[in-house]
């Protein structure tokens, strides 16, 4: 089947299998290998992304699914260099370790954050419950989350992923 | 160029690895593709005990896509069987591994067939058309009835269903008394059966492999945590000369022993990959990695704690059974064994004596789980002293104050031999106990008791030690390990200044290139920014042991440091000669060689410089500071702490919530605290996990029930509280950081924290233990059974 997808801001237009996962599609046609799969059963999390600006595990939508949508990826994010709020509160906070959850992580937190522009520590908890992490203990991941939530008041979520240079954004590596 | 004044060890430093992780630009073992690529898919047993009389691969063969299909058969002459490095006794029975299946299958979820394919999809497809025949055995499942006379056996060639049988009596070794009198002398017996159930590590990233055998070398990209000993391993198993073999674990996400192995699927997709002369990929799917990566704990723990009235312990006997599950693998054996000098924990136990039986059935293998050996260890201890004090009425710290080593008698020879070089107990326990208001809890606690609150509130203790940075060369060798312990490091100045460190120590989430940056930011004088860390390619780090039992700044970043004072040293004489004075003139501080005396002075990056220009130099000196040194600790790091967990159990329901977590760490000299307390955190998380959650199931037919993650339950964000988190800093004496490992301290420490707080809420109603996982059905079944036995059976 030909399906035409807006991924991380680029047009595609491809021959698919019905039967192909959107995370294969990312990963396999497109490259988009920063999302992950870490089960088969949509418990994890690791392979969020957003699909018209709501995030979905994308082991468990096919890619002709997202036929006419537009995707965003964890390589989607951030603009000309400067990391999305979330990416930022992640690194401040050291919300990661392996970081293979992360890119999942960064999405559904970004989605909550639309939903819910000041989560409480409970709410934060509930947001994230699909994305499992075997790391960190989650407790510096609600913490991000919490400190993300501050620095993009007010709001978030499809206009988040729109931030551009006037976001008071810093670049990582080191301090 | 400038030099950094202040110090960078104990900086709260973000970290250098986030950059990438944070924005997707990862280099993950799956995301490797390479021209020609082809792709792996595994049959594998539903069984767990049979043998295979028939493989039908015909239908698999026509399928499109395919280009082979291969049973334990084909690959039998070259396969080899899957390596064991620890003999744990010389009589030990270590059947055959073989990677795919030949004759028999003894675990549900051991390879049977594989099948090559141009994808990834066309592989599993025709994987699935696999038509396999089995004759079914007989299962062995449960330990006690595996050990005894006439028993169902899991491999019939060895005559039995026992391993090894390994032991250690303070009598014997005289490092102790005889623990059979001080049993016979006891005022005091506690004797206790616990269940470490078996565990999964579920790391996040599934493991995967990508074997090129193009060019001069074979290359193996592997999601392994041991790319130095799986390229020395994969020579002796299959043959090919170790130099060879390149590996290299790109990114790995998460091992927690779980990937501190060398697999079946590296094997396969090895010697796929050479038969054919193209890449070959194998990615595993969640339920793959559950079923055939390996398991972790699974003993059975019949403890006898003598002691007198007024608390003080005086033997202490243990006698264990431990599930190596069908195979031997890397480490199998000797996991029960890295807990064998832990039982007797922070205590001074005049006489001990452990007994290991291990034993083979028809389950996934066992090996190392974060912290392999001495959570089991420490579970056991822990628990023991809170019934010691519930049987004397005394407070369940008291006892443990009674029997703990005090701070002034440190270094301590334990029971086991081992000295402990540094340790304050007090000072822990009086921080957590302030953290945490321990007396306001157990006023609380009287409250609800008082008033047959519902829910209950129970204290749960562990004062736990623990001994990491595996290892010793020495010891491990008297334990008969087939390794050192020793670890190595380089360190290459650069013409422009920067540095380049290459250990080998390789991460998958501890934040070397952080920590090691911080490190020899200090040593040499250099600012943090301009310092590469590399690791994890047997090219670029071409020597080291990896990265498990907590050892990897306890070793490897001592190596580091070693390599560091040799670049100094081979800078001084350089320094000297561009300065124009005697070499005994230098003083060398933070980055600067100085005269002593004067503002004279150059930095060690202009001495760089000028080495690698080579114009000015002394008379027949070698142009370089490139140093390497390999470091051989002279005994393991002893961290302790001092955990304490506040539970809720509701008494109606069986439901547990813990309500407040305070851990007080030891871990020596902390190099960046962040790091510290995310390792303190996820430690937490997975030890809780066991107490509360987590257990790998098997149904009476050896079928592991819990083979996703919707039936094994791997604590979400929801399932845990938010831990308070306090420091001492007791400085190692052994090393020169004065560091001690963190890696598995908070797993170690939490389980019987939690586990002590639950049978405290509910010990007033009769209840003296709950096995783990402690699930609601199983806090309220306690519940129930101990009211009807107080109530004679009247319930």
């Amino acid at each position: 089947m030909r399906i035409t997808v807006t991924v991380d801001g680029t047009t595609y237009t491809d021959e698919v299998e019905p039967r192909l996962l959107l995370v294969h599609y990312l990963r396999e046609r497109l490259g988009k290998v920063g999302t992950v799969v870490g089960c088969d059963t949509s418990n994890c999390g690791a392979c969020t992304v957003h699909l018209n600006g709501h995030s979905v595990k994308s082991c468990s939508v096919l890619a002709v699914q997202a036929d006419g949508a537009e995707v965003t990826t964890i390589e989607g994010i951030a603009r000309n260099g400067r990391l999305h709020p979330v990416q930022e509160a992640f690194h401040d906070n050291h919300a990661l370790q392996c970081g293979f959850c992360t890119p999942g992580m960064i999405m559904q937190s970004i989605d909550l954050l639309a939903d819910d522009p000041d989560p409480d520590e409970s709410q934060i908890r509930h947001g994230i419950e699909g994305n499992l992490c075997r790391c960190t203990g989650y407790q510096n991941i609600v913490r991000a989350v919490r400190q993300a939530a501050e620095r993009m008041r007010p709001g978030a979520g499809p206009e988040a992923e729109r931030i551009t240079e006037d976001r008071s954004a810093h670049t990582v590596g080191g301090e | 160029m400038t030099a950094t004044a202040d110090q960078e060890i104990g900086k709260a430093r973000l970290r250098k690895e986030d950059a990438r992780l944070i924005t997707g630009r990862t280099r993950w073992t799956d995301n490797f593709v390479l021209n020609g690529m082809l792709h792996l898919a595994i049959t594998r047993s539903p069984v767990a005990h049979a043998t295979i009389t028939n493989i039908d691969t015909a239908a698999a063969k026509s399928m499109p896509g395919v280009l082979a299909v291969y049973t334990g058969a084909d690959l039998a002459d070259e396969q080899g069987s899957l390596p064991c490095a620890w003999a744990i006794t010389p009589d030990m029975k270590a059947p055959p591994a073989p990677a795919l299946a030949t004759g028999t299958v003894n675990f549900a979820g051991e390879a049977v067939a594989v099948v090559l394919a141009r994808t990834a999809y066309e592989a599993a497809d025709a994987a699935a058309a696999i038509d396999v025949d089995y004759a079914e055995l007989p299962v062995v499942l449960d330990m006690p009835t595996a050990i005894k006379d006439g028993a169902d056996l899991v491999h019939p060639d060895l005559g039995t269903n026992v391993s090894a049988v390994w032991a250690f009596d303070s009598g014997e070794a005289g490092t102790g008394g005889d623990v059979e009198q001080a049993i016979a002398d006891a005022e005091v017996l506690i004797e206790r059966t616990y269940r470490q159930q078996r565990l999964v590590p579920a790391f996040m990233e599934p493991r995967s492999v990508v074997v090129d055998p193009t060019g001069e070398q074979y290359t193996m990209w592997s999601a392994t945590q041991i790319p130095h000993v799986l390229r020395l391993m994969l020579a002796l198993t299959l043959g090919v000369p170790e130099h060879k073999i390149r590996v290299i674990a790109p990114d790995v996400g998460g091992g927690f022993g779980g990937k501190l192995q060398v697999t079946p699927e590296e094997v396969i997709t090895f010697l796929v990959a050479r038969r054919h002369g193209k890449p070959v990929k194998y990615t595993e799917s969640r339920t793959e990695s559950v079923q055939s990566g390996h398991h972790g704990r699974d003993q059975i723990q019949k403890l006898t704690l003598a002691a007198r009235r007024d608390g003080t312990v005086t033997g202490l006997k243990v006698e264990l059974l431990a599930d190596m599950g069908a195979y031997l693998r890397l480490v199998t054996p000797g996991v029960p064994i890295l807990g064998a000098f832990m039982f007797n924990a922070i205590y001074k136990f005049p006489a001990y004596k452990f007994v290991c039986t291990n034993v083979f059935t028809n389950k996934t293998p066992t090996d190392a789980y974060r912290g392999a050996g001495r959570p089991e260890a420490t579970f056991a201890i822990e628990r023991l002293m809170d019934e010691l004090a519930s049987e004397l009425g005394m407070d369940p710290m008291a006892v443990r104050e009674r029997n703990w080593i005090k701070h002034e008698e440190f270094p301590f020879t334990t029971v086991c031999g081992i000295v402990y070089d540094s340790g304050n107990y007090e000072a822990a326990t009086a921080k957590a106990t302030e953290l945490f208001d321990y007396e306001g809890l157990r006023t609380e606690q009287a409250k609800r008791r008082e008033t047959a609150d519902p829910v209950q509130l129970g204290i749960g203790i562990s004062t736990f030690t623990e001994m990491c940075g595996i290892a010793p060369s020495r010891v491990l060798g008297s334990l008969n390990y087939g390794a050192g312990g020793w670890e190595h490091a380089a360190i290459r100045m650069l013409p422009s200044g920067k540095v380049e460190v290459v250990t080998g120590s390789s991460a998958h989430g501890q934040g070397h290139e952080t920590a090691w940056s911080q490190v020899v930011a200090d040593q040499l004088g250099v600012p943090f920014e301009d310092i590469e860390v590399i690791h994890g390619d047997t090219q670029s780090s071409p020597r080291g042991l990896d990265t498990y039992g907590s050892r990897s700044l306890t070793v490897g970043a001592i190596a580091v440091v070693k390599a560091a004072e040799r670049v100094v040293a081979k800078a001084r004489p350089f320094a000297a000669h561009l300065l124009e004075c005697a070499e005994s003139d230098l003083d060398f501080a933070n980055g600067k060689f100085t005269v002593r005396g004067t503002e004279t002075a150059t930095t060690i990056q202009d001495v760089a410089l000028a080495v690698f220009t080579a114009h000015n130099l002394p008379d027949g000196a070698e142009p370089s500071l490139d140093s390497e040194a390999t470091y051989d600790p002279e005994n393991f790091s002893f961290p302790h702490g001092t955990h304490l967990c506040a539970a809720e159990v509701d008494t109606e329901t069986g439901a547990v919530q813990i309500r407040s977590y305070v851990c007080v760490d030891d871990v020596g000299t902390v190099v960046n605290p962040l790091i510290v307390d995310g390792q303190v955190h996820g430690g937490l998380a997975q030890g809780i996990a066991q107490a509360l959650y987590e257990e790998a199931v098997h149904d009476e037919s050896g079928t592991l029930t819990t083979a996703t993650f919707a039936d094994y339950l791997l604590p979400s964000a929801v399932d845990l509280p938010s831990f308070t988190t306090g420091r001492t800093e007791t400085p190692a004496t052994t090393n020169p950081l004065g560091v001690k490992g963190v890696g598995e301290a908070g797993t170690i420490a939490s389980t019987p924290a939690v586990v002590n707080a639950i049978v405290d809420a509910v010990r007033h109603l009769g209840v003296s233990d709950i096995e783990m996982p402690c699930s609601p059905q199983r806090v309220w079944r306690a519940i129930q059974a101990a009211s009807a036995a107080t109530n004679g059976g009247a319930k």
